[in-house]
């Protein structure tokens, strides 16, 4: 049987504002059919985003859902899961909302190991405000505020997650949904702070300046420039200039902030005992 | 067991009457001279089972602040000058989504870094006017220990009541003073929680006029799953452009303030009958005021004080009448002029009004004050 898509979905909230050829749809339904595959009831998840297309995704779903400010969900996710840590905190982001302003945010929930997960929708552009360039917006690649070019190097935010200590991280792409559910799947099962991140399309910001104006044109692109991570092991450094490295990059296990901050509940309230007693 | 008085510093006695005021949530980010409320909040959160947690800058406190309130979860955040300013983009989000939090501001000099260990009373502008777009918003400046337990109690019951951002302003003064003070048993402090709704979840709508001005917030997770956005939105908490839907919405948030004046608005009177002079000081300033007057009435001047406690929204008619009232108001306040502005606005020209604005980082003493009393009668 196919599956229930609008189950999750908010209906009478179509049509989306997403373009044509948009990727940020085949990440969507990966991740609703890695929720499905958890089993969590739609009551007990929160789906919060910041500024930005992607950030548009929580209303059109049907969960307790959190459009913040630019660059910030995952400071208010951050109050929400420590306020109901038993509930399941899902952060869903954009390459400028969560490199670039929230890039301290980002840094910080990695550093934690807070049990949220985050996915980023990486099309390297703001999309929403006319293709201006992102932090992953590829050296030499053209955005309205890249006429001739971007001349900051990209940043690649896997690598970073990894570095800020990310529990759990892993790229995929839209050009392959199901791998991308895989990831997030794993990423919903993993305690503690999850990135994943998907390299994707926006054909009318991005590609358009970069002779990719269709969304097919882009998704091979995509394709055409990740390289599994066993087999980026065996390559020279070389090789690998300008492409980006797919799949589970990094899984480690690691003190959760919730859970250590409830033993630190218990210890203080002993120690508060101990003083009266 | 009966409480004692002990001495309280004010900055802790914030923290402890956040406590038992029902805050259970203290996101914050270390910044003189506010610190002292993060620390005390560190200590005492965990051991009634609550959460502290020192976020990475300002920006996040206040975000991490509005979503646990929206987990149904009391919560405050503290700082000072430079953070307060870092706070406005999502203080505005909380106006904007209608999220109830608690926001200390210990006000020294500024701008920018400015007078980090001195204080001031230079945010009272920022407090009303700080976020961006129009914007409906509470702050209270209270002026001894025993009024800052009370303002910290009100600024959260009526953030819960009004579903609205409630400031409190402190300055240095007030943060590091000590004075004595008994707590109160919990059965002496009315404490408020925010409206459930009581309709089936497929029928709640987070900004439905048709339930109040104020209209019942639900607890994410609690089986009321709905959206909310920092975008204007309709009743549903669903992002709308529609120009009427904005405009009746906007009102409906200004009617919060307007029919609530009576429990929002605070303030003390002291020798205010038959004056012929009024002194409008808040804060630890308003304490330099009540000796200065009660010096001017030994001399024979016939000065009062009026002490507003709630600065926002301000308390309009009791002003506008003692505009008609006196010959003069004197405004003496540790920054350049600013709630003389607010006081000129409503005065209209019904009477002289004077400021008396000190910077520097130095509190404004009782001489100064009476001589400027003094010049004017």
């Amino acid at each position: 049987m196919a599956f229930d898509y609008e189950k999750y979905l908010r209906m009478e909230r179509m049509p989306h504002m997403w373009c044509p050829g948009c990727g940020i749809g085949i990440v969507v339904k990966a991740m609703l059919r890695a929720i499905e595959k958890m089993g969590w009831s739609q009551d007990d998840v929160a789906v919060v985003s910041g500024i930005g297309c992607t950030s548009r995704t929580p209303g059109y779903l049907d969960f307790n859902t959190l459009h913040t400010t630019h660059g910030r969900a995952l400071a208010f996710a951050t109050g929400l899961k420590l306020a109901r840590p038993d509930k399941h905190v899902i952060v869903i982001s954009g390459d400028g909302d969560a490199a670039a302003i929230g890039g301290n945010h980002f840094l910080h929930a990695c550093r934690r190991n807070i049990d949220i997960t985050l996915i980023v929708v990486n099309n390297y552009i703001y999309g929403m405000t006319g293709g201006q360039a992102s932090p992953t917006t590829p050296f030499g690649m053209r955005a309205s505020t890249a006429p001739y070019g971007a001349v900051d190097p990209a940043m690649d935010i896997c690598q970073v997650a990894i570095a800020a200590g990310a529990t759990y991280v892993a790229r995929g792409t839209v050009a392959q949904g199901l791998l991308l559910e895989r990831y997030i799947l794993n990423g919903l099962k993993h305690k503690g702070f999850s990135v994943i991140e998907a390299m994707s399309d926006c054909p009318v910001q991005y590609g358009r300046r970069n002779r990719m104006s269709s969304a097919v044109e882009m998704i091979q692109w995509i394709r055409d420039h990740g390289v599994p991570v066993t087999r980026a092991k065996e390559l020279p450094p070389e090789e690998l200039e300008g492409k980006f490295v797919t799949g589970e990059l990094h899984v480690a296990e690691r003190p959760e902030y919730t859970e250590e901050y409830r033993r630190l509940i218990e210890k203080a309230q002993k120690a508060a005992e101990g003083a009266h007693g | 067991m009966a409480k004692e008085v002990r001495l309280w510093e004010g900055n802790h006695l914030v923290a402890e009457a956040a406590i038992l005021a029902g805050c259970r949530f203290f996101a914050g980010y270390p910044i003189t001279p506010s610190s002292e409320i993060a620390e005390y909040m560190a200590v005492r959160l965990p051991q009634v089972g609550g959460t502290f947690i020192q976020m990475e800058d300002e920006i996040a406190s206040m975000g991490a602040i509005i979503g646990a309130s929206l987990a149904g979860v009391k919560s405050m955040t503290a700082t000072s000058g430079p953070g307060f300013s870092l706070k406005q983009e999502n203080l505005g989000y909380a106006c904007m989504a209608e999220i109830p939090v608690v926001v200390v501001d210990v006000m020294r000099g500024g701008p920018s870094t400015g007078l980090p260990t001195h204080p001031s009373q230079m945010d009272v502008m920022q407090a009303r006017w700080g976020t961006h777009g129009d914007h409906w918003i509470i702050a209270l400046a209270p002026a001894f220990i025993h009024e800052i337990f009370w303002a910290t109690v009100r600024a959260f019951n009526l953030s819960e009541k009004l579903r609205i951002p409630v400031i409190l302003l402190l300055d240095e003064i007030l943060a590091h003073m000590h004075e004595g003070f008994r707590l109160p048993d919990s059965s002496e402090i009315e404490i408020v929680d925010r409206a459930k709704p009581t309709v089936p979840p497929d029928r709640y709508f987070p900004y439905d006029e048709s339930q109040g001005d104020v209209p019942p917030l639900a607890a994410f997770f609690s089986g009321y799953r709905f959206n909310i956005t920092g975008l204007n939105h309709d009743k549903s908490g669903f992002p709308t452009t529609n120009p009427e839907i904005i405009q009746r919405d906007m009102e409906r948030q200004r009617r919060k303030i307007e029919r609530h004046l009576d429990e929002i608005l605070w303030w003390d009177e002291h020798e205010l009958e038959g004056a012929e002079l009024a002194v409008i000081a808040y804060g630890s300033i308003g304490r330099s005021a009540h000796a200065a007057v009660d010096r001017a009435r030994a001399l024979g001047i016939r000065a009062g004080l009026f002490r507003p406690i709630t600065l926002w929204p301000f308390p309009e008619k009791r002003v506008a009448a003692l505009a008609e009232q006196v010959r003069t108001i004197l405004v003496p306040e540790m920054n350049m002029g600013q709630l003389v502005l607010e006081v000129e606005r409503v005065a209209a020209g019904r009477c002289d009004v004077v400021p008396l604005g000190k910077v520097g980082g130095i509190p404004i003493d009782p001489p100064e004050i009476l001589e400027a009393i003094k010049a004017r009668v």
